[in-house]
């Protein structure tokens, strides 16, 4: 009985509030809606037949010998890209923190390598090695001769997926290492133990569990990803490439569905073993800020080594980006390289330029600052607030990140072309430009609210306390404290979906109709043709648009953003 | 200053929390009855996890009791929700919003009330010289100083005339000096603005110094509600009398009493006591005696060895042993008194009425 009284008064405070009661209700209608819907459609599409339940579906889709490879094939490439993403992201990092950077150059090229995969489109690499490695190739024609490389299959993915998320796991290590305080490793280096064992017995186990981490998200993004499988995996079929030819190839939705359904779980229990066992571990190990900065390594035989190495890595990086445009300029790749700008022209003559960039362009125009507000309110409510359906939330937005866009592209085909539960109800939104604008919402809700979280977890909650005890609504809480506390994860949030929008292919090009002409789809195409120029020629065009998207963002933050303030203002408490 | 002093009553309240290792419902705080006065100043005292800021955020409205109701100004509240509730509270940490300016922090609460511009102006004026920050107005809070701070905090709260104002150690990020003189401050404010106050703190110098009433708090329950001079003379029981300020216990059996007089038997003396008649013979009893009530002398009530003597300035700090009961005294303005070293044979003096009976 005395529970139920706080109970019922919680609820009736609630209530009191109808934006507050509005605004979770609109939530989990639109979670419910876009991203458990289609995934329970795939479910029921594949286990229930027209006679009732059935396993027949699986057992025909198991049964294809092609299939049985794609799941090999992705396992096998996902395993060894999940290593050695891990294993570089790990020395970048670890160079960074502990080593003595001596030039410039060196520090700029981290820099590069740390921004480059935000801004570029996911398969702008498998351009590069194509022309770098292929048939034409600069490097395995030219400089050593060879003239029949094949780069399409397995070591052209691994390599392609490697470069494009290592940098990702450099990230999340530079985070992990720079929370280590030094003090435990110079108590190691006191009682005797050389550089190599101060490694071993204090740092690597201190890492561990974010090394399984990275591993796992790295592998995440390995067997989900669509392009450069598409691009550069020749007949090497992976998952996501067998679901996306299943349905376009052989117009079999229901063997899709299935497939789609394999793909999803082997991403469904990497992600809940990444969340809910090693996200918490990884931090759990370290808390806190390091009490003061680290004497960096300044031993010849450490830094030379470690530095060439990561100089090497990041140049070769570098130098597949700059192949992009290059490869725009030049008459024919591998045979004629006179300049020329007639595959810029062609892009806006003859393919329809100005309309696939305007479209694409707008899509996301439209969807970033409603992703970036979306998040931002999913964080404000799963930070501070505390209700019900708080959980269900949570973890919905959440697992949109373990779901590959392929996985989505089928489940809103399956859910949404006859309208809902094939109802019609909903039916006006298939085919539209409305449709693509959720798919970039729900495909970068994730990325923003872990930022939104982590931003509002910084901030003391008696702040919003004192606003709300000063008289104001949880909407005047939220617009005049919450958001602008968290204007830079805002501003962040707003560009990072915006780039993902406009460089997103894996869900769009099953959803997408003649009428609209998306760039990537566009690149994909080309691409896929041999027309290297035209795809590079628009791929520059792309990556130069969202470069000047993060480079105003990083001004904007500089300018108006509020974490500088709030930093001092911690400090001091 | 207010529009209207309010009174507030809670009656029967209690809040249950689950213990996060056991998963065991427990009582935060259990059957709450406090009633305060209109205008009052009141402390809530205990040590940490004794319940007290649990009740000062159900008053604030951030938790629901989980049974009894609360009454501001006579009119329950239970269900509002703390925006709607006339009352305003000032933060352990403060809580400014440090994307605003002082004037902007302390019109917050004004400005939420759609007051029009030049009352706004006229009121926070005022208000930020009584807490002594005019000309400040322009300031971002991370220019300010914990105590300023802490001043932008109390002319927030102050400033939209809550029906009570809610304190939740709001000094305890300053040093000690500060303190000291900020709850000076914070007294004469609460007297000028003739405002009810509910002030949670663990510092008892800090709740003597400010309080009408205290109410001292342990394990969820309400313990003794007395004024700062009774809780001290005459603490319920030795919680109390251990919170608050320092105390031995002479732990006896009284022997005999006629009336309100009787004699305790302790450690082989028999020491004569008044204020038993709630006793009878034979009961186990414990006597208060404050350090500062009592003297090491050449003649006294319990014979007794030094084990300790320090000089600590304003007074000499003595431990002696009556039998096996270690017994502290302070013995002030040492300068011109004799002073006992360790070993010493010596007597414990005191006057009669510097017990208190438990």
């Amino acid at each position: 009985m005395a529970k139920n009284q706080s109970t019922s008064l919680d609820r009736k405070k609630m209530m009191a509030d109808p934006i507050l009661v509005t605004t979770i209700v609109v939530l989990i209608a639109f979670l419910t809606l876009f991203i458990l819907y289609p995934l329970a459609i795939l479910l029921v599409d594949s286990f229930v037949g027209d006679t009732g339940p059935t396993l027949s579906v699986f057992q025909r889709v198991l049964a294809m010998p092609s299939f049985e490879t794609a799941i090999t094939n992705t396992l096998t490439v996902g395993f060894l890209v999940g290593i050695l993403a891990t294993l570089i992201g790990l020395l970048f990092a670890y160079v960074e923190e502990y080593v003595e950077l001596k030039s410039k150059f060196m520090k700029g090229l981290f820099s590069v390598v740390s921004i480059l995969p935000v801004v570029s489109p996911p398969f702008v690499l498998s351009l590069s090695v194509i022309m770098l490695f292929g048939k034409s190739g600069i490097i395995t024609r030219y400089l050593l001769g060879i003239y029949d490389n094949n780069v399409y299959g397995f070591w052209g993915i691994a390599l392609v997926q490697v470069l494009t998320f290592f940098p990702v796991c450099y990230m999340m290590f530079r985070g992990l290492l720079k929370n280590i305080d030094p003090s435990l490793e110079e108590a190691a280096r006191d009682m005797g133990a050389s550089r190599w064992k101060v490694f071993t017995s204090v740092t690597l186990p201190l890492i561990l569990p974010g090394m399984g981490n990275a591993f796992l998200v790295t592998f995440i993004e390995s067997i989900a990803d669509f392009a450069n499988p598409m691009i550069i995996g020749g007949s090497y079929d992976t998952l996501a490439t067998s679901i996306y030819l299943q349905i376009t190839g052989a117009y079999d939705k229901q063997g899709a569905s299935a497939m789609s359904v394999v793909l999803l779980s082997i991403t469904l229990i990497m992600f809940i073993l990444q969340k809910y066992v090693l996200e918490a571990k990884s931090t759990a190990t370290l808390t806190g800020k390091a009490s003061r900065a680290r004497q960096p390594i300044d031993d010849r035989s450490v830094r030379v080594p470690l530095t060439i190495l990561c100089g090497i890595i990041a140049l070769f990086v570098t130098l597949m980006y700059i192949c992009v445009p290059l490869g725009g300029l030049f008459k024919t790749w591998g045979y004629d390289f006179h300049l020329t700008t007639k595959w810029f022209q062609q892009v806006f003559t003859m393919h329809h330029g100005f309309e696939a960039f305007g479209d694409s362009f707008l899509l996301s125009f439209i969807s970033a600052p409603i992703t970036a507000l979306l998040s931002m309110i999913i964080s404000y409510l799963v930070v501070k607030r505390n209700f019900k359906a708080k959980p269900f939330i949570e973890f919905v937005s959440m697992l949109a990140m373990a779901v590959p866009g392929t996985v989505l592209g089928v489940g809103y085909i399956r859910g949404f072309s006859g309208g809902v539960f094939h109802t019609g109800f909903l039916q006006g939104l298939y085919g539209t430009s409305a449709i693509l604008v959720i798919v970039f919402i729900v495909r970068s809700l994730p990325t923003g609210t872990r930022s939104g979280i982590s931003a509002l977890r910084q901030i003391d909650k008696s702040i919003e306390e004192s606003a709300y005890d000063m008289g104001a609504n949880s909407y005047e809480v939220f617009t005049t404290v919450t958001l602008p506390l968290i204007k830079d994860s805002f501003l962040s949030g707003l560009v990072t979906s915006f780039v993902r929008s406009i460089t997103a292919i894996s869900a769009v090009i099953l959803l997408v109709t003649p009428s609209t002409l998306m760039i990537t789809v566009q690149i994909n195409e080309f691409a896929e043709k041999g027309a290297y120029g035209v795809a590079c020629a628009f791929a520059t065009i792309l990556i130069a648009i969202t470069y000047t998207a993060v480079a105003l963002m990083n001004v904007a933050i500089k300018h108006f953003g509020t974490s500088a303030k709030i930093q001092a203002q911690s400090e001091e408490e | 200053m207010a529009k209207e002093k309010k009174g507030l009553r809670l009656e029967h309240v209690s809040k249950i929390y689950q213990d996060p290792k056991t998963g065991k419902d427990f009582y935060a705080v259990h059957d709450a009855n406090l009633e305060i006065a209109p205008g009052e100043f009141v402390t809530l005292l205990g040590p940490s996890g004794c319940g007290k800021t649990t009740i000062l955020r159900m008053i604030a409205g951030f938790e629901s009791p989980n049974e009894g109701q609360i009454y501001l100004g006579g009119e329950p509240i239970n269900e509002l929700t703390p925006n709607k509730r006339d009352t305003a509270m000032v933060f352990q940490s403060y809580a400014l919003l440090p994307h605003y300016n002082i004037f902007d922090n302390v019109a917050y609460g004004l400005k939420l009330r759609k007051m029009p511009k030049d009352e706004i102006q006229r009121k926070v004026t005022n208000i930020l010289k009584m807490v002594g920050l005019e000309g400040m107005e322009d300031r971002m809070t991370n220019q300010l100083s914990g105590g300023q701070q802490q001043r932008v905090a109390l002319a927030r709260a102050l400033v939209i005339e809550p029906g009570v104002l809610l304190f939740d150690e709001p000094l305890s990020n300053l040093d000690a000096k500060l303190r000291v003189d900020m709850r000076t401050e914070i007294r004469r404010i609460q007297q000028e603005a003739g405002i009810t106050a509910v002030y949670v703190t663990h510092d008892q110098s800090e709740a003597m110094a400010i309080s009408d009433r205290i109410i001292v708090m342990k394990k969820g329950l309400v313990d003794q509600v007395a004024d700062p001079h009774t809780i001290y003379y005459q603490p319920v029981d030795e919680f109390v009398a251990d919170f608050i300020g320092e105390a031995n216990f002479l732990r006896g059996k009284l022997d005999a009493r006629e009336g309100d007089e009787g004699t305790v038997s302790f450690e082989g003396h028999k020491i004569p006591v008044s204020g038993v008649s709630k006793h009878s013979a034979g009961d186990d009893v414990s006597l208060v005696l404050r350090p500062e009530s009592a003297r090491v002398a050449d003649e006294g009530v319990l014979r007794c060895k030094v084990t300790l003597s320090r000089f600590m300035g304003h007074y000499q700090n003595y431990q002696v042993m009556v039998g096996d009961t270690l017994i502290k005294i302070q013995d002030f303005n040492p300068k011109n008194h004799k002073i006992y070293e360790v070993g010493d044979e010596a007597w414990v003096a005191f006057n009669r009425d510097d017990l208190h009976v438990l």
